[in-house]
């Protein structure tokens, strides 16, 4: 895998990101609860799970950092390693596979030079495969960072993923799922 | 297309229905006020017995039997725990309401928390989720912010908080014992039961575990009255199967999506009528998965055998399986279940090989690791599909999957190991013909893809030829 420079940065937290901080670790009976949430905080903060996050979650949840890593290790949507400055998952089970989820993912991989696992060279989109996003009927779909884009066809994606480079950030609405009205 | 008045997800059409006014505005909270106004916690119990909701998160354990359980000690915290964790794959309908009518589910917790005695919820939602956490904790606010959470919600003497707690990516927490050890901080791995959580759950606490459906669909039962609740199902009430709820169907149909109707509707109805019929007309359905990829697939062309009239199945003796309702015990004695209720519709261009490869590659990356006979087993069943797949199998392979799915059955910590075994037995057993073929020649590149038949459609049909030219190829 290729190392994006920019997203090897010591852990720096906001005044903002340590209130949210504070604010999770009064939610639970107990402070370890916390450490999924913190996790997640500290990631958003500098895009990836590195030693330093651990350490400063060991320390400030009053655990061992070995325990903090058992639970990094368990999940997946912590990234081990550092990332593109974008991540796009392509749901690749069944439901997604039966309408096209391995055309998608073709698809990103030839316009992005990569295989699934892997991060452009010039640092912008990492390149994954989810398991099944709760997006079933709506297939095939694709998460790009918080955001899930369903209904897709390769058209589609090229152009949600041009917008993307060029800094626009496309809501989920615009190919999200609508209600079923017909037997209302 | 049979006309059912949308009941659970009727909001869901209304501009800005996620907002606590717009939902009001439709009913929301009425069935709080009342029930916290002018109820008893027994008389709200009652109501959720008579109800008869059968939980929506797929083992369908009736919700008011649930509750009964629960016998905290003096001194003893009660939690509610929501699950919404939806991983399932094929199960994409609990999104619909966080993202739609959050609210719903927040009156449902209200509810619940009175009823049970519990001051806090904690809703366990996956991550990759984020608009459905986002509207959620909006929801959380909005309802704090009018008095409806808080130190006395409704003016009752009853101080409840919910707490909005993301997952991070592990589809065995949804299992809920894995769930409960994933929202204390710790490895997602499932726990030994007894003890129950109802007895020891949350942060050692006596806890009820229910599913997203399952709390939203409180508030109607509290509105309608539990038994006229019960009785929408079109199931007899002998049953026990009551209620409306959220059908979810995808793949080769012409139009997938999340349907609610009563308990009670056939697979024909839900795959024809709702689902618009196949995606393509020539190409019939072969098998449908009726409720979640952990449920065993059922063939159109399997009929009903049940000669005996006091067999509970004898009234759709030669029937087809998707002629037979869709209820929690009929679909056991079908020998599959109903699980999520979400159907995965397969049409005649699917290799069923490739279909269980692709969900047994899905439980092999799930497991947790724990049990050895799921551990290994997971890994042995992939390993064999990958030999039979590339045309390294033998003929005993296909019997290989059928004892490695046997020994992985009934001696295990959790449910995973048998809701993959269940589905690999009978994708070997309705469809050997193919697995044997597997076994003498391989698949073919067009048969790995499960994609194969609508590639041209998503592509243009020209530009299919050069673009499978030109991918970059050898991802599986
Ligand atoms: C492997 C596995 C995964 C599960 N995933 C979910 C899930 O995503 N959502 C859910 O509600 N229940 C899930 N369940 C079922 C839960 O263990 C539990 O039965 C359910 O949350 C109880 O709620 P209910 O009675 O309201 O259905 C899963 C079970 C297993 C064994
Ligand atoms: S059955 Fe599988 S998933 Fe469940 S506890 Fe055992 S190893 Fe983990
Ligand atoms: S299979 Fe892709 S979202 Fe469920």
């Amino acid at each position: 895998m290729t190392t994006p420079a920019q997203s090897i940065a010591p852990l720096t937290l906001t005044p903002d990101q340590e209130r949210r901080i504070d604010e999770i670790l009064g939610r639970y009976p107990t402070r370890r609860a916390a450490c999924i949430p913190t996790l997640h905080v500290c990631q958003e903060a500098i895009g990836w799970v590195s030693p330093d996050v651990i350490a400063y979650v060991a320390q400030r949840l009053g655990m061992a950092t070995s325990e903090v890593q058992g639970v990094v290790t368990f999940y997946t949507m912590y990234h081990q390693a550092p990332v593109g400055k974008h991540v796009l998952w392509v749901c690749r089970t069944l439901s997604c596979d039966l309408r096209g989820g391995k055309t998608i993912q073709e698809h990103a991989e030839k316009r992005l030079g990569c295989h699934a696992g892997e991060t452009t060279k010039d640092g912008t989109w990492t390149l994954k495969k989810a398991e099944c996003l709760a997006a079933c009927g709506y297939a095939p779909m694709v998460q790009i960072d918080d955001r899930f884009y369903e209904n897709l066809t390769p058209e589609k994606l090229d152009a949600l993923m041009d917008r993307i480079e060029k800094g626009e950030m496309p809501t989920q609405e615009e190919t999200a799922w609508v209600p079923n009205t017909a037997s209302s | 297309m049979p006309d059912y008045k949308n009941i659970l997800s009727n909001r869901y059409p209304l501009a800005q229905s996620w907002t606590l006014a717009v939902a009001e505005r439709a009913g929301a909270y009425g069935p709080a006020k009342k029930a916290l106004g002018t109820m008893t916690p027994e008389q709200i119990k009652n109501e959720v017995k008579a109800a008869n909701i059968r939980g929506r998160g797929g083992a369908g354990f009736p919700a008011g039997m649930k509750w009964g359980f629960l016998n905290p000690k003096p001194g003893q915290d009660v939690y509610l725990v929501i699950n919404a964790d939806e991983g399932e794959p094929g199960t994409f309908k609990d999104r619909t309401i966080m993202e739609k009518d959050p609210h719903r589910l927040i009156e449902g917790c209200i509810i619940a928390m009175y009823a049970i005695g519990a001051h806090k919820t904690f809703i366990y939602v996956r991550c990759e989720l984020v608009l459905s956490i986002q509207r959620l904790e909006a929801a959380v606010k909005e309802a704090h912010a009018k008095g409806y959470l808080g130190a006395r919600p409704f003016g009752k003497d009853h101080a409840m908080e919910i707490v909005v707690h993301p997952g991070a990516g592990a589809y065995i927490c949804g299992e809920e014992t894995s769930l409960l050890n994933s929202l204390e901080g710790q490895r997602g791995e499932p726990r030994l039961k007894p003890p129950f959580p109802a007895v020891k759950g949350a942060f050692g606490m006596p806890t009820i575990v229910n599913n997203v459906e399952t709390i939203a669909s409180v508030p109607d039962v509290v509105a309608m009255g539990g038994e006229p609740w019960s009785n929408l199902s079109l199931l007899p009430p002998e049953m026990k199967d009551g209620g409306t709820r959220l059908y979810g169907i995808s793949g080769h149909v012409l139009k997938p999506g999340v349907f609610e109707a009563p308990v009670g509707i056939t697979l024909r109805e839900l795959i024809y009528d709702f689902g618009g019929g196949m995606l393509h007309a020539g190409r019939p359905l072969k098998g449908v998965i009726p409720g979640g990829s952990s449920t065993p697939v059922l063939r159109p062309e399997d009929k009903v055998h049940a000669p005996d009239p006091k067999s509970p199945m004898n009234k759709w003796h030669g029937k087809s399986h998707l002629d037979v309702p869709m209820a929690v015990d009929t679909m056991r004695n079908l020998g599959t279940m109903l699980g999520t209720c979400c159907a995965i519709v397969m049409d005649s261009s699917v290799n069923m090989v490739e279909a269980s490869r692709n969900l047994m590659k899905f439980y092999h990356h799930e497991s947790c690791g724990q049990c050895t006979p799921c551990r290994e087993g997971t890994g042995w069943l992939e390993d064999t599909l990958n030999k039979l797949a590339s045309g390294r199998g033998k003929a005993s392979d296909v019997d290989l999957l059928v004892d490695i799915s046997n020994n992985m059955m009934g001696n295990t910590i959790c449910a995973l190991a048998d809701g993959t075994a269940m589905p690999m037995l009978a994708f070997v057993r309705k469809y050997r013909k193919e697995f044997l073929e597997a076994a003498d020649k391989g698949l073919s590149p067009s048969q790995t893809r499960l994609d194969e038949a609508v590639r041209a459609a998503l592509v243009g049909a020209a530009r299919a030829q050069s673009h499978a030219s030109h991918a970059v190829g050898g991802a599986a």
